[in-house]
């Protein structure tokens, strides 16, 4: 009882009814309903285009809407890199925005400054409003990014609200002997191009 | 090439050009503090000059010179659209508190170095006097100290919006850091211990 995500299927002469708990309900409308503010500073925006094209069809999560009033919004995109200067209006914009509400980093810089660490940065967006998903990325490809909005998906179903983290599908660290593997040649290029050119010339019948 | 900018420059005020020198292509000249407007209105306005175009402004901090030589250096790269040259002029200003760390605005010489030297303002604290608007342009107002200047401290900031602390949100707040202690930007870090100094 209580789990929507189990499919009853009824045939069109019978009658039936689920039973479920209201939040549970509420959590399923708002996943597929999330309505989303782009706040998005640098160059991590352009990894945003790249997702909200038709390639990676970020409509197939109910988040294609974007709502460029936070009074309208329900899912903050933080996109890019956020400076103290820019930190007031991030935290209005986060105060703007009608509950529920949740706050996604989207790349390194919002999870958590990434290489800026000086005087202008904010050293990640959780310093300054309280942030869901986090999505490591230098920028984080699509992938990713639908990876960090499943995530988010889940959390609203089950109402969570403790902070997530996009995990590598496949981390390079555990498979680095099933990456390519870039050799120097054994034979040395200068010996190996004239010998190119000399079995050319035989073919070719120029030189006995 | 352009030598000659550098000759006219030594022709017209004698000892106000305190030394030049052509490295790479490049013709500089350093110029007295007192000269500054007055050779960028000869720069621009000689026609065999004809700079009519400031490409850059920026001041360059050298803490811990001998005490004979200002602290700050505030260059300006010229460029010349008609006749294809370039010079750059440096201005030596301030002691080792940035006292006197002041020199005559060029904005009425070429406008468009009005938010340059702002910038300058902003980042090195080089006053230009005469300047019709100097404010800070970068950083916000209630900022503190100028963070270009190698006395500032690499890791000091002044957050606007006060940061949430662990207790509020609940959770631990630490940035994950991308790179060690010892990796990083340790040129910078005065301020912090380094692992070579242990």
């Amino acid at each position: 009882m209580g789990d929507v995500s189990r499919s009853v299927t009824v045939d069109g002469n019978e009658h039936g009814f689920a039973t479920t708990r209201v939040d549970a309900l509420l959590g399923w409308a708002r996943k597929y309903s999330l309505f989303s503010y782009p706040f998005v500073t640098a160059c991590c925006g352009m990894e945003f285009m790249a997702l909200t094209s038709p390639r990676f069809d970020v409509g197939r999560f109910g988040a294609e809407a974007p709502r460029f009033s936070p009074r309208q919004s329900d899912l903050l995109w933080v996109v890019g890199t956020i400076s103290q200067r820019q930190a007031p209006v991030l935290k209005r914009i986060y105060e703007q925005m009608m509950e529920p509400k949740w706050v996604l980093a989207f790349g390194t810089c919002a999870a958590s400054g990434g290489f800026y660490d000086n005087y202008t940065t904010v050293p990640g967006i959780d310093k300054l409003v309280p942030t869901d998903v986090y999505i490591p990325g230098c920028p984080p490809r699509p992938e990713a990014v639908l990876d960090g909005l499943m995530l988010l998906q889940d959390k609203i179903a089950r109402g969570e609200r403790r902070p997530a983290v996009v995990k590598p599908r496949f981390d390079p660290v555990e498979h680095a002997e099933s990456l390519v593997q870039i050799r120097r040649s054994a034979r040395d290029p200068r010996e190996v191009l004239p010998a190119m050119a000399r079995e050319q010339a035989l073919a070719r019948g120029d030189v006995k | 090439m352009s030598e000659l900018v550098l000759q006219k420059l030594r022709e017209r005020f004698g000892t106000a050009i305190l030394e030049t020198h052509s490295d790479f292509g490049d013709d500089t000249a350093v110029v007295s503090p007192d000269h500054w407007k007055a050779v960028c209105e000869f720069l621009r306005d000689d026609p065999s000059l004809d700079f009519d175009m400031p490409i850059d402004l920026c001041g360059v901090d050298y803490p811990g010179r001998p005490p004979a030589l200002p602290r700050m250096e505030v260059v300006m790269h010229l460029y010349s659209v008609g006749k294809g040259h370039r010079v750059r002029i440096k201005a030596r200003v301030g002691d080792e508190d940035m006292e006197g760390a002041e020199i005559d605005s060029a904005t009425s010489v070429w406008p468009g170095l009005n938010w340059l030297e702002r910038e300058v303002w902003d980042m090195s604290g080089v006053r230009f006097r005469g300047h019709p608007d100097l404010r800070r342009i970068l950083m916000y107002p209630e900022f503190e100290g100028h963070p270009l200047q190698r006395t500032y401290p690499a890791d000091r900031t002044q957050p606007l919006v006060p940061y949430r602390t662990e207790e509020e949100a609940g959770l631990p707040l630490n940035k994950i850091a991308p790179f060690g202690a010892d990796e990083g930007m340790p040129f910078g870090r005065q301020s912090t211990p380094q692992p070579d100094d242990v």
